[in-house]
């Protein structure tokens, strides 16, 4: 049986609906990560599984059971908000005692609670503060010390790596598997950084326009993107679209003028010939080279930019598509300046296709 | 470096005499409140005087000797009217604007906003346009004359002032940390009690404050809807303007004894004053 599950939940504010006829379900101690840029619902869909707001249709199931005549109090789902709603009257150790509080634990166990929690999230040494004395990533650890205090049956977390520095949300993306697991919740996770996704998430579910357009692995959803939305939004430097029209050679095979250098397309499908396309490179999957190559492209380099460890480079290519490329640390290119004549070996096995007029992946069906 | 010194001086020129002009009055009120009246009346006037307590010694004994006759006077009951009135009109208005406030914060609901509108039209609409109606009522109904019917009248000035400046105060704490203390187990009531009204805590302080002096300061209710045994120190200065002549120092006497209270109230609270109010304004 599930643990968790959203039957046909749809929410409207005026006349936008912003979820529409969402279903899904979860198994105890799963992770699921809500991915989508921002203002398409995800913080509305938290709420309506918290109990905060009601849906207008629909239910939301607990161990088979509706929560839905439930109050949020009563719910027994717990959540960190983006903006950490911690009490500003209350020092650290009240904030988090506060579960506990309203479930009459005794005041020698709340304490005992509380410092364990602290002391998991690094946080015991400035229990006494009050929540303007804390640092943004002191506050986001004591707010998930708050939703994890009292082992909640579910945790809802609204995007709560938003206001904190890289470094602490570097350091939160590597700790919060581990605390999952310890607490053994079935997790909600909302973000807009699809890198959380990758790394926090069991399965990703990707919300656009009130609907999960995509529900999968974060691998596959990277992988194997439903369609261009999906695609553009799921990958930083964001994926490159080029138009194209495959078409069949003599023997059969179907080749494609990809931005005005000629090229073969190993694995295409026949019925693709003919068809206006759009070839999604990924790029990490373009190889760049100083000296010409066989097949390789010749672009201009127009520009270098770090990025983490890998470098991302703007080229552009003999029509003028500008592609996005991206090398690793050891690569000859990784301190090249821009405005110089490189080759460009693309992946053609590794690119995904698409349908120019509606998006769709061709690769699926 | 020599401009900035001439024009911190002509500030704190400024600043004086901004300070004169506003305390002027008050120091001479004071000043007239140990005069005899043949001091106050002496042509041209002059600071230089022998000081007198017999003003205040008059008021608080309740017997006071005009030269042309005794008076009786009930000023300290008038004192304590005062207190009894605007206390309880605050404290009620607490009780029930709070709340209130709370709700037209964090709730929409079907002619909210009108009902709002209305309690704070109560401030436009001038006094005596209700009052004459109201005597009558009173009178039949008995409430007349009465510290219960005064307050339920104050409300009038109380209710409006405190609904308006606490609603901004709920609407400036953000509903995420409602909803989160709601998470953490707390019915609503509680997340009120525990979470709203604490970080409402100045306005609200500032409100009742503000409600309290402009409830201490009526007179138009008073005068009409009570006789001396209910009415305030505003309306019992009044009995100073007798036949025989105008008891200034007597008055100015009975002026400071009224305003000590809520100028020790608004000196100790001005912090909030000032805080809850601009906050109010911001959020407009």
């Amino acid at each position: 049986m599930s643990h968790l599950a959203l039957n046909r939940v749809s929410k409207k504010f005026g006349a936008r609906k912003i979820l529409d006829d969402i279903s899904f379900e979860m198994k105890r101690g799963e992770t699921l990560v809500v991915f989508g840029p921002s203002g398409v619902g995800k913080t509305t869909l938290l709420r309506a599984i918290s109990g905060i707001m009601d849906p207008d249709e629909g239910d939301v199931l607990l161990n088979g059971r509706s929560v839905m005549d439930k109050g949020p109090e009563t719910r027994g789902v717990a959540m960190a908000f983006q903006n950490f709603a911690l009490y500003p009257h209350m020092t650290a150790t009240e904030n988090i005692a506060s579960p506990l509080r309203s479930r009459g634990v005794s005041e020698s166990e709340i304490q005992s609670k509380v410092k364990e929690v602290a002391k998991l999230l690094r946080i015991d040494h400035v229990l006494s503060h009050l929540p303007r004395q804390l640092s943004n990533g002191q506050k986001q650890r004591t707010s998930l010390a708050r939703s994890l205090v009292h082992n909640p049956e579910v945790l809802l977390l609204d995007d709560p790596l938003r206001n904190v520095d890289a470094k602490v949300r570097y350091e939160m993306r590597l700790e919060l598997p581990r605390l999952f697991k310890r607490f053994q919740t079935t997790v909600i996770y909302v973000t807009q950084d699809y890198k959380e996704a990758m790394a926090l998430g069991d399965r990703c579910g990707v919300l656009l326009d009130g609907r999960f357009q995509q529900l999968d692995t974060p691998a596959q959803v990277y992988r194997h993107p439903k369609d261009t939305r999906v695609a553009n939004l799921f990958g930083d430097p964001p994926i490159n679209l080029v138009p194209t029209r495959p078409s069949k050679m003599p023997d059969g095979s179907l080749h494609t003028n990809l931005a005005g250098h000629e090229m073969a397309m190993p694995d295409a499908r026949h019925e693709w010939a003919g068809r206006d396309c759009l070839i999604g490179l990924r790029p990490e999957h373009i190889a760049l080279h100083a000296t010409p190559q066989p097949g390789a492209m010749q672009v201009e380099l127009e520009a270098v930019t770090p990025f983490s460890v890998r470098n991302v480079m703007l080229l552009r290519a003999p029509d003028g598509t500008e592609i996005l490329a991206s090398t690793p640390e050891d690569h000859p290119l990784h301190n090249a300046r821009g405005q110089q004549r490189v080759w460009a070996s693309i992946d053609m096995k590794r690119a995904l296709v698409f349908d120019r007029q509606t998006g769709a992946s061709l690769l699926a069906a | 470096m020599n401009s900035t010194v001439v024009f911190k001086g002509l500030r704190g020129l400024a600043l004086i005499a901004v300070g004169l002009f506003f305390l002027f009055p008050i120091l001479w009120v004071v000043l007239m409140s140990f005069m005899t009246n043949a001091d106050i009346l002496r042509s041209p006037p002059s600071p230089f005087f022998a000081p007198t307590l017999d003003n205040y010694r008059g008021l608080i004994s309740g017997n006071l000797d005009s030269g042309t006759g005794a008076l009786t006077t009930d000023y300290m009951h008038n004192l304590f009217n005062s207190f009894v009135l605007s206390a309880a009109s605050v404290i009620i208005s607490l009780l029930l604007g709070v709340p209130a406030a709370y709700a037209f914060a964090r709730f929409k609901f079907r002619l909210g906003e009108d009902m709002a509108f209305t309690l704070l039209s109560f401030k436009f609409a001038p006094p005596i346009l209700v009052l004459l109606p109201l005597q009558l009522y009173f009178q039949d109904i008995g409430l007349y004359d009465t510290y219960f019917g005064l307050i339920w009248v104050y409300q009038l000035i109380t209710m409006p002032l405190i609904l308006w400046i606490v609603r901004g105060y709920f609407e400036d704490i953000s509903p995420d940390i409602e909803a989160a203390f709601r998470l953490d187990g707390h019915s609503w009531v509680k997340s009120f009690l525990k979470i709203a009204v604490p970080l409402a805590g100045p306005g609200i302080a500032a409100a009742g404050l503000l409600a309290f002096i402009f409830a201490w300061n009526n007179f138009v209710f008073a005068l009409i809807l009570g006789s001396s045994s209910v009415q305030p120190v505003t309306v019992g200065a009044l009995a100073f303007i007798t036949a025989s002549g105008i008891q200034y120092g007597v008055i100015a006497a009975a002026l400071v004894l009224s305003v000590l209270p809520t100028l020790a109230l608004a000196l100790y609270a001005q912090k909030y004053l000032v805080e809850g109010l601009s906050l109010g304004a911001v959020k407009g």
